[in-house]
């Protein structure tokens, strides 16, 4: 039974990827009211009022909105950067992965990383020198305005929503487990700071915010990582070697396991993690808060360094965990105990709360209830961290792609376009609510993995073809977009993860559990396909306009600058 | 931008230098990356026992977890090379061909 629980738990995740817990699944236990965690994320809310403050005197112009200005050094736009992609998910869902089947959560870790090296090595300085405040101003450069600019938008708001919503289930659940509060309290909570740093603050809040949270969490971590190793006397092979004789599994553990069963799924997993990143917007835009290319290639080499070492450290963190939390009864369910002494057999389902706690539950053992009290609200800062850049990331496809390009034809003016963007936050900001209140008790396990195919088959593609190929056509980057985008969704819906886990029917459609291995293919021949079919006049133009956009692209001549301030 | 100064920047012999070593570097680049990757990914789908090999005889850890973290020093790595010689010398190059046209 428990085998055959684990089996199915561990192919959904190998299909929702960095979804899985995103949203903390199943029902939770509300806690006890931890009177220190309340204090000390207060403290968190109280700095982080205080630079929105500032930040809010500071934002003038739709630039300083969308970008700060333009004026962020490469290294805190790293810290960001890490900030934005170190997600709870990663942190409480790896280190328990990494609890529950050991190498398995390395492999999981290694996914989300090597996407970092792609976006330097061929879009990094290319976003930078072409873009302006969103990824569609990249996309669309050359091409139809409407067009692309719609499509672009769209995929920006489908891939928002999702990874919204499952950040919202998952921050009610996890904050009801941490604070013991309610959950639509927690919700609602999260919405309000979330609104007030990005309504007022915009992109320099949200910067931020991103920063203290990236360094909140990388020093929690660090510090848990070498307590943790201090019982092993900071050798690793210790370590390892008292995990395997204190977990159910034994040796097993010390390779990979049941996460990727077959070949196929292992590769469209890769895929879709290794180029959903690359085409995540609220991660794109990032690139648009720097001053220039250079700047803008040494922000994916601080991120990546950051968000490599944070994964080891949630490594070390699950593997200790596998060894120290067994020394502690009072953090499993009574029936895991035998005599009072945590049971082997148990110890991975017996844990109180499930595996999401893990890191929580090592963070009391290693440092009391003050670290404890510590990690939570680093936690709760994480997803406010998160949901901030996802806002303003939706809110800017809005008011900069809908309003400002499509509807307004742009003739909009700068004030005009902020305050659309403002009422556009405040509207993604309650519907993000409604809906996370909403699907409180549904599985919302697909959605993060559904908005990274999706970002991989649709934004990515475009992305990278309107740079690289020279003869795409506005026609092809908007049919092939779009069709990367519906395979995405119409393989996700009749894959397990909807078809089975949220439809309830009893098999699956395909057993592909991530459609990029498909998907990503099918946007590449749709944007080749109906690019050189394309006699139109706009072809011509699409196709005449590359040497300029190549030119600039290469050299960063007429690229943003960055403010005066 | 102006198409006469497209065209005096497609015409400077560096730009067509900046070009081909940029490119030649950052897919090359690329490429190890996700030849590292992918190799990783299909020893774990078509022989995930050889990552369970121990380290030595007696050794608890598997040759896995060396790998699994040079994986990850690799991409950190990898990023790196890119970093030193894009702001460096592609840079310089770079900004000759900017100062070209002012």
């Amino acid at each position: 039974m428990m085998k055959k629980l684990l089996a199915s738990l561990l192919a959904s995740l190998a299909f929702v990827g960095p979804a899985f817990a995103d949203a903390v699944t199943g029902p939770v236990e509300k806690q006890a009211t931890n009177v220190t965690a309340i204090v000390m994320f207060l403290a968190f809310v109280a700095a982080t009022m205080g630079i929105t403050y500032w930040a809010a005197s500071r934002t003038k112009t739709a630039k300083d909105f969308y970008t700060g200005g333009g004026g962020i050094t490469g290294f805190q736009n790293g810290l960001a950067i890490a900030g934005d992609y170190m997600s709870a998910a990663s942190f409480l869902g790896i280190s328990g992965l990494v609890f529950s089947s050991g190498y398995d959560g390395l492999i999981y870790s290694i996914g989300f990383l090597v996407g970092w090296p792609i976006i330097m090595f061929v879009m990094a300085e290319q976003l930078r020198n072409l873009g302006k405040f969103t990824f569609a101003d990249v996309a669309s450069y050359r091409f139809g305005q409407t067009e692309i600019r719609t499509m672009a938008a769209f995929s920006s708001l489908v891939v928002v929503a999702f990874y919204l919503i499952a950040q919202m289930v998952g921050a009610g659940k996890l904050i009801q487990v941490l604070f013991g509060l309610d959950y639509w309290i927690a919700v609602v909570g999260v919405g309000i700071l979330m609104l007030i740093y990005v309504v007022f603050g915009g992109m320099t809040a949200t910067t931020w915010v991103q920063i203290i949270k990236a360094c909140l969490l990388l020093a929690g971590a660090t510090f848990m990582g070498l307590a943790a190793l201090s019982h092993f006397g900071f050798s690793p092979e210790e370590m390892f070697k008292q995990a395997t004789e204190a977990h159910p599994k034994g040796q097993a553990i010390m390779g990979p396991g049941g996460l990727v069963k077959d070949p196929i799924n292992a590769i469209s997993l890769g895929l879709a993690l290794m180029f959903g990143t690359a085409g995540l917007p609220h991660i794109l835009m990032r690139f648009f808060t720097v001053p220039n290319a250079k700047e803008a290639r040494k922000s994916v080499f601080y991120a990546t360094g950051f968000i490599g070492y944070f994964y080891i450290l949630t490594f070390i963190i699950g593997f200790s965990a596998i060894v120290l939390l067994g020394q502690h009864p009072e953090f499993f369910k009574p029936d895991a105990l035998v005599n009072g002494v945590v049971d082997k057999a148990h110890l991975v389902s017996g844990i109180n709360g499930g595996t999401n706690m893990v890191a929580i539950r090592l963070a009391e053992a290693v440092g009391g209830n003050v670290f404890l009290g510590f990690i939570s609200a680093v936690a709760f800062a994480t997803i406010l961290a998160v949901v901030s850049g996802l806002t303003l990331a939706g809110a800017s496809a809005i008011s900069h792609d809908l309003y400002a390009s499509v509807i307004a034809r742009g003739h909009s003016s700068e004030v005009m376009e902020m305050k659309v963007s403002r009422m556009a936050t405040v509207c993604l900001g309650v519907i993000a609510v409604i809906l996370g209140i909403a699907f409180e008790k549904q599985n919302v396990a697909f959605m993060v993995g559904l908005a990274f195919a999706i970002a991989a088959s649709c934004n990515f593609p475009v992305l990278i073809m309107s740079v690289f190929w020279s003869k795409m056509t506005t026609r092809g980057a908007m049919l092939g977009g779009w069709l990367g985008l519906i395979t995405a969704t119409v393989l996700t819906i009749i894959s397990k993860a909807i078809w089975v886990d949220v439809i309830g029917n009893a098999a699956p459609l395909i057993s592909l559990n991530n459609p990029a291995i498909i998907s990503i293919p099918v946007a590449f021949i749709g944007i080749w396909l109906f690019s050189i079919t394309d006699k139109s006049k706009r072809a011509e133009q699409d196709i005449l306009g590359y040497e300029a956009q190549d030119v600039r692209c290469q050299t960063g001549i007429g690229a943003e600058g960055a403010s005066g301030h | 931008m102006q198409p006469d100064v497209v065209r005096q920047v497609k015409n400077n012999p560096k730009y067509q230098e900046l070009i081909s070593k940029r490119s030649a570097f950052g897919w090359t680049l690329a490429v190890i990356m996700l030849v590292i990757y992918y190799g990783f990914v299909l020893i774990i789908a078509y022989d995930p026992a050889l990552l369970a090999i121990k380290t030595s005889d007696g050794a608890v850890m598997s040759i896995g977890m060396p790998i699994g973290v040079a994986v990850i020093i690799s991409a950190f790595a990898l990023t790196g090379i890119y970093v030193a010689r894009a702001n460096t010398e592609f840079d310089r190059l770079t900004n000759e061909i900017v100062e070209s046209v002012k």
